[in-house]
């Protein structure tokens, strides 16, 4: 295949994957509109751990410590110090981003099984962590932002983040800039270097890659989307507490990209979209619905590895980024 | 009360809980000793002990002595049955390959305990402890059930050590944690040790379970702390050193009892998963371990 | 003109000696064979040159700088290259990927870190080092379906687009077969002719027809050096290693 025609389907599946997402609003009735936002931005999380997972094959168990970092980042931000919501959303990210390089100048000296239990760790200590100044976060309970406190003027008209039509939509916006993010790294030469971490590490080394510097860059970026997703989180549902940050929010996006397909582009949306109405369906059934996050990942460790777009991928559809 | 015996009754909580955990994080350690993989599932064993040991004594409530002993006998039999389940249908698929090991006894978390929320329920449930004494301190009153939990709980790791150190079983283990291909190239059936060392671990879970219940309640959600605190004391004492183990129990037990008491339990926790952090970044092998493999 | 220096080097693992006060010069445009038995120390040797194992002891210098210090992806930016004893190539990608990550590597090299080099002139690159080693009508498939001696091609073209300075070959011909090894001869001769070589092999064939001059290593210490004349009379060497 030459490289303009895969440029073309590449182009294609996930613009596509995009513009579905888009008119999803026209065609949905109301009571989903609220799903798909919280989908859209889960999907962002789930995209920044898949930079890490899936194309530099650094299992991270404790990305809720990016995605609360965001989350807290600017909720604080609103509540405490009532920063514009663009501020708050940049200091969100920026949170994300800053905690992940800390993290990884100390985790990055470990890897495989250990660098799991260190992330886990981290996680639960930043978990811990809200719980301990609960003067401030209020910890289980958490905060609730004003409908106020979320809106903002831009060029002279008022943004009000609460209004569904527009919370969707910049949901999307931040899903379809998430989404040409991870295309325009994966493909770059950068994202080659990153698969030749995930596939060999020591021979990407001996090619005269400085590995640390890139580990701790994919972590950087994974760490910004995943603080980017949480910040969107609290500006357009209004809410903070410290379950975001709890083991269940690092399990997730294992989850969603597992069952999407790990080092691919589009899976960590699909799955997401999949995984959430699967839980929601669950929900209604039984108060022991996250049953079904342990059955799946089961399933999916087991018998279906690759997930949904990398089965595809593997079935002669190389070009699949 | 004055701070000698204030300090007196952190000691004497840390140790309870110290030897709770030395319990715990033995199953956990055995297991990654000899099978090399992480079982993120075995917060569940420990709870599933004590649900189970409220099940059992609730089948005899008036004879809350022998109702116990029948939990004590009977709990860590059937969390290992499951446990050899969860090994044959599980981790043997998966060829024992770490990081997928993993992510598998994380659904095994989440399957055990959201099936125990559905049967058992969010309740939080109280066994009686099967002997009642309290042991009269001048300053303060001392549950004497503490006592049997540490008798218990030492007998445990006496026979966990005869058995580690002494038996053939041990021995067979041994040799399989050293080169589980060569231990398979001498005729020692290796899926069988395996199985039967997850089942060992999942049942020393299990039993601390049972043991901490009349102090404790059993809830579904009573794991975690328990398999974190196993993950902080393994890593500490070198991922495969028993004594490491031990010992590292202690320090985490004890700290842990007197940085609650005297500051809060939530910065005890902070303290004690970052330090893990940390021990497994930079002493890998833990602050005990010996040599690299 | 010397290009690498080596003194007093020395390794251990655990309580065994692999490598004890080694002293060896390396002069510009040599092609140079190490032989000696298993377990000699050949590879913890070289690869103590190339950074993958740290000295116990010794000094390293490359190019009248000492290197010693540098971190083994810092070499290959000097120029040492190292491939592998055991085939090391990304099973999942193709040979052009490949190639492509050594050479974006080689041409990126003065480049800020998040900078790369334009995709024409690596193209440019990958295609011309493929057809060197007579792999460019494979480039599209995935190394782990090549066949063995195609690996190790791949590797040689791998190490060939970093534009080494020196080249460390570590037993390239092992499990390669007759017409396999001629055509590799050809290729070392010919690449010797751009690069300094440092040949580990086992083949005396192969060591006679490329090496200017031989070591000749046991038990973790230098034997013997000279031209392959030399060696082939030197009597210790005979009873060390040749078994005659
Ligand atoms: N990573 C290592 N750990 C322990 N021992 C090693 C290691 N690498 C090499 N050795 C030992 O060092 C000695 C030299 O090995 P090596 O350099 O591979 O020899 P050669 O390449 O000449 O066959 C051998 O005894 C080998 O067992
Ligand atoms: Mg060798």
């Amino acid at each position: 295949m030459t490289p303009a025609l895969r440029a073309r389907r590449i182009l294609l599946l996930h613009g596509g994957l995009a513009l579905l997402l888009l008119l999803c609003q026209f065609v949905l009735p109301d009571y989903h509109h609220t799903n798909f936002v919280s989908i859209m931005v889960l999907a962002v999380y789930a995209l920044g751990y898949n930079l890490l997972v899936g194309y530099t094959g650094l299992l991270s168990l404790g990305h809720a410590m990016f995605f609360a970092a965001g989350l807290y980042g600017a909720g604080m931000g609103v509540h405490y110090f009532a920063w514009n919501p663009v501020v708050a959303f940049i200091a969100g990210a920026a949170a994300g981003l800053f905690l992940a390089v800390l993290v990884g100048l100390v985790a990055l000296r470990t890897s495989g099984v250990a660098f799991m239990i260190v992330t886990m760790m981290f996680a639960q200590a930043a978990f811990l962590t809200t719980l301990y100044f609960n003067d401030v976060t209020h910890g289980d309970e958490g905060l609730t932002l004003t409908q106020a406190a979320r809106s903002f003027a831009l060029f002279g008209t008022v943004i009000d983040l609460t209004n569904p039509a527009i919370r969707y939509n910049l949901a999307w916006l931040l899903l379809a800039g998430a989404l040409a993010v991870m295309l325009l790294v994966v493909l770059s030469p950068a994202g080659r270097v990153l698969i030749a971490i995930r596939e060999n590490e020591e021979r990407t080394r001996m090619l005269g890659y400085d590995v640390r510097r890139y580990k701790l860059a994919a972590l950087g970026v994974s760490g910004l989307l995943s603080g980017a997703a949480g910040a969107a989180y609290v500006l357009f549902f209004g809410y903070v507490g410290s379950s975001f940050a709890a083991i269940p929010y690092s399990i997730y996006p294992l989850l969603w990209v597992l069952l999407g397909g790990v080092g691919t582009v589009a899976g960590p949306v699909i799955g997401t979209l999949l995984m959430f109405y699967l839980i929601e369906i669950a929900r209604d059934y039984s108060s022991s619905y996250m049953i079904v996050v342990g059955a799946i990942l089961l399933v999916l460790v087991l018998f279906f590895p690759k997930g949904i777009i990398g089965s595809w991928r593997a079935r002669g559809q190389g070009w699949i980024p | 009360m004055s701070l000698g015996p204030h300090l007196l009754l952190a000691i004497m909580e840390g140790t309870v809980s110290a030897f709770v955990l030395a319990v715990t994080a033995l199953g956990l350690s055995l297991v990654f000793g000899v099978m090399r993989i992480v079982n993120v599932a075995h917060g569940e064993f420990f709870m599933l002990g004590a649900v189970l040991a409220w099940w059992l004594t609730s089948l005899v409530p008036e004879a809350p002595f022998w109702g116990f002993m029948l939990a004590l006998a009977v709990a860590p039999l059937l969390v290992g049955t499951i446990a050899i389940v969860a090994d044959r249908f599980v981790l043997q698929r998966l060829n024992y390959q770490p990081e997928a090991t993993i992510v598998a006894t994380i659904g095994l978390l989440y399957i055990l305990q959201q099936a125990v929320l559905s049967i058992y329920g969010p309740e939080a449930r109280p066994v009686v402890a099967p002997i009642n004494f309290r042991i009269v301190l001048p300053w303060f009153g001392y549950s004497g059930y503490k006592l049997v939990v540490v008798g218990a709980a030492i007998l445990l790791l006496l026979a966990a050590w005869y058995g580690v150190t002494r038996t053939r079983f041990g021995l067979i283990m041994r040799a399989t944690q050293f080169d589980g291909e060569i231990a398979q190239a001498f005729g020692i059936p290796v899926k069988r040790v395996y199985a039967a060392v997850f089942a060992l671990g999942a049942m020393l879970a299990a039993a601390a379970g049972v043991l901490v219940v009349p102090l404790q309640q059993a809830h579904y959600l009573m794991g975690l702390d328990p398999l974190l605190l196993s993950f902080v004391v393994v890593i500490i004492g070198g991922l495969d050193s028993l004594k490491g183990t031990i010992v590292a129990a202690f320090i985490i037990g004890l700290s842990d009892g007197i940085i609650s008491v005297f500051f809060s339990p939530t910065l005890a926790k902070i303290i004690a998963t970052l330090a893990v952090a940390l021990v497994l970044v930079f002493r890998p092998n833990g602050l005990f371990g010996g040599k690299v493999r | 003109m010397t290009l690498l220096a080596v003194s007093n080097l020395a390794r251990s693992f655990g309580g065994i000696q692999a490598v004890a006060d080694m002293n060896f010069t390396l002069e510009n445009g040599e092609i140079r064979a190490i032989i000696g038995p298993n377990g000699a120390g050949k590879t913890t040797f070289v690869s103590m040159i190339s950074g993958r194992v740290e000295p116990s002891g010794g000094s390293i210098c490359f190019d009248d700088i000492d290197i010693t210090g540098l971190r083994s992806w810092e070499r290959v930016r000097q120029g040492i290259v190292y491939t592998f004893q055991i085939t090391s190539v990304y099973r999942n990608l193709s040979c052009f990927e490949n190639v492509a990550l050594a050479a974006q590597q080689q041409l990126g090299r003065d480049l800020p870190f998040w900078r790369h080099p334009p995709r024409a002139a690596l193209t440019v690159a990958v295609e011309m080092v493929l057809e060197k080693v007579g792999l460019l009508a494979r480039k599209t498939e995935l190394a782990g379906e090549l066949a063995y001696g195609h690996q190790r091609l791949l590797e040689v073209a791998m190490g060939l687009a970093l534009q080494p300075r020196l080249l460390i070959l570590d037993e390239p011909t092992q499990g390669l077969s007759e017409s396999e090894i001629a055509n590799f001869c050809a290729l070392v001769k010919e690449i010797g002719r751009g690069a300094t070589i440092l040949l580990i092999e086992h083949n005396m064939d192969v060591v006679m027809e490329l090496a200017h001059r031989i070591t000749v290593m046991s038990n973790g210490r230098l034997l013997a050096e000279g031209t392959p004349a030399e060696i082939m009379a030197n009597i210790d060497v005979q009873r060390a290693y040749l078994g005659t």
